[in-house]
């Protein structure tokens, strides 16, 4: 059981974010691109300091008076970039995170990486490197794993396939997993619940929506909007084409 | 001709002492500073550079006035104390520049999987920027070579103890033996030359592997 309640400043807004989290749930960040999730990942991962109260499995991560050091916390974290040690193989990238063999063994089956063991980073294709940051993420067998948008650098056919890969690895070890993502086909894919966050604080679908819209009007001035049964159209006049068509909450 | 080629021992001796010594104060010196967000940093920043634009009269000068009443005074001891100041920023600053420009998120990964920042520093960052290490000791050693004004200020000129190099080209000039001085001089430009267009080498083909 995961509870957060935490308030940072940021440049344009506050994060201000209450979250229970269950055992063994898949949470979906979803919200547009500077609204607060790779912060509220980070800070979850102790890698920036804030406000307010985290407790993971009656453990105080952060507190008034006391901040856990990353080290400390148990956590696996995969970053867009996946942020591989780029001076050792593949296998070692695993065994630096924790000294389990037999452990290293079984994750790089899973994921169909056995054959590529002994390769350096530089020589791995991007599903590869992904792969890799997440069987070294498990290594130390978290109970929080924290992905950043892992799958968005990669095409559509490879991503399907490590969208599943990623339920397996999170019902074989008993994960509690928090995603961030842009893509939608993923939040329903994967999810067992998605967040909404705009702005810093968690929304509702509708509200989140509403957010959405009132951006984009906000930028697209003197466009038409047509609004029908659930969705809303933008037209360009001069070009007479959709700019954008968001489909509203049912 | 006679000549003597201890100077050239005992410069090569004070530089790699020097480079061995700077490189185990200067890496977490330059760790530390890569990292550090500390209001202090343009601070420490700047007493690590100024040995680059004070004169070596002034550094050799204050260093003299410490080391008066000390045992390391005009003696090889007080060499690497002030070669030690005088090459620090080419130690530091390669090697921060390095762990600078470094993923930020690699070194993060590493202290997610436990690892502490000592730890990080040894098996992630280092590992990652051997061109700039390499930059690091081998700019430092050649500096070393090739100090002059510190080095006469708290040595002066004792044969086999204080007298590098540098000094033995200026005596020479002094004493009007301008062929020894020839020597000493094309001696010292080879030196330099090559070890510089190694490193410059090394770096070139590095950067062409990538």
């Amino acid at each position: 059981m995961i509870f957060v309640d935490i308030q940072k400043e940021l440049e344009q807004f506050t994060l201000d974010v209450k979250l229970h989290i269950q055992e063994n749930e898949f949470i979906v960040l979803s919200g547009t691109s500077g609204s607060g999730k790779t912060t509220l990942l980070r800070v979850l991962a102790g890698l920036e300091d804030t406000k307010g109260f985290i407790e993971v499995d009656g453990e105080t991560w952060n507190s008034k008076t006391k901040k856990l050091p990353t080290q400390k916390r148990s956590i696996g974290f995969v970053t867009q970039d996946y942020a591989l040690f780029e001076n050792m193989s593949v296998e070692r990238n695993l065994l630096f995170a924790q000294n389990d063999k037999n452990l290293a063994k079984e994750l790089l089956e899973l994921t169909e990486l056995t054959s590529l063991k002994h390769l350096f980073p530089s020589q791995l294709s991007g599903g590869q490197k992904q792969r890799v940051a997440l069987c070294r993420a498990l290594m130390k067998k978290p109970k929080v794993l924290l992905l950043d948008e892992p799958l968005s650098a990669l095409d559509a056919k490879i991503r399907l396939k490590l969208q599943e890969e990623l339920l397996v690895l999170h019902k074989r070890f008993h994960l509690t997993t928090i995603m961030v993502t842009h893509d939608k086909n993923e939040l329903e894919k994967v999810a067992s619940r998605v967040v909404y966050i705009e702005r810093g604080k968690v929304v509702s679908k509708k509200e989140q929506q509403e957010q959405r819209v009132l951006q984009f009007v906000k930028k697209q001035k003197n466009k038409l909007v047509f609004e029908s049964q659930n969705e809303i159209f933008y037209f360009d006049l001069e070009k007479e084409n959709i700019l954008e068509q968001i489909v509203l909450y049912k | 001709m006679n000549l003597d080629f201890e100077p050239f021992l005992l410069s090569f001796e004070l530089a790699s002492v020097t480079t061995i010594l700077l490189f185990f104060f200067a890496l977490p010196l330059a760790w530390y500073l890569s990292q550090t967000t500390s209001k202090f940093k343009p601070f420490l920043e700047t007493i690590t550079a100024l040995p680059i634009v004070l004169p070596p009269s002034v550094l050799g000068f204050y260093l003299l006035w410490a080391l008066s009443d000390t045992p390391f005074i005009f003696n090889f001891e007080s060499l690497v104390i002030a070669s030690c100041f005088y090459s620090l920023p080419f130690m530091v600053q390669p090697l921060q520049s390095g762990f600078a420009s470094l993923n930020k998120n690699m070194i993060e990964a590493s202290y997610i999987v436990g690892k502490s920042s000592l730890q990080t520093l040894f098996f992630v960052a280092l590992p990652n920027i051997k061109p700039a290490l390499l930059n690091a000791i081998v700019i430092t050693f050649a500096h070393t070579v090739g100090e002059f004004g510190v080095v006469l200020m708290v040595g002066g000129s004792i044969p086999g103890e204080t007298k590098v190099a540098s000094v033995a080209i200026y005596e020479f000039v002094e004493n009007l033996e301008y062929d020894n001085a020839h020597i000493y001089s094309m001696v010292m430009l080879l030196l330099s030359f090559s070890v510089l267009f190694s490193v410059y080498y090394f770096n070139h083909k590095q950067k062409s592997l990538k």
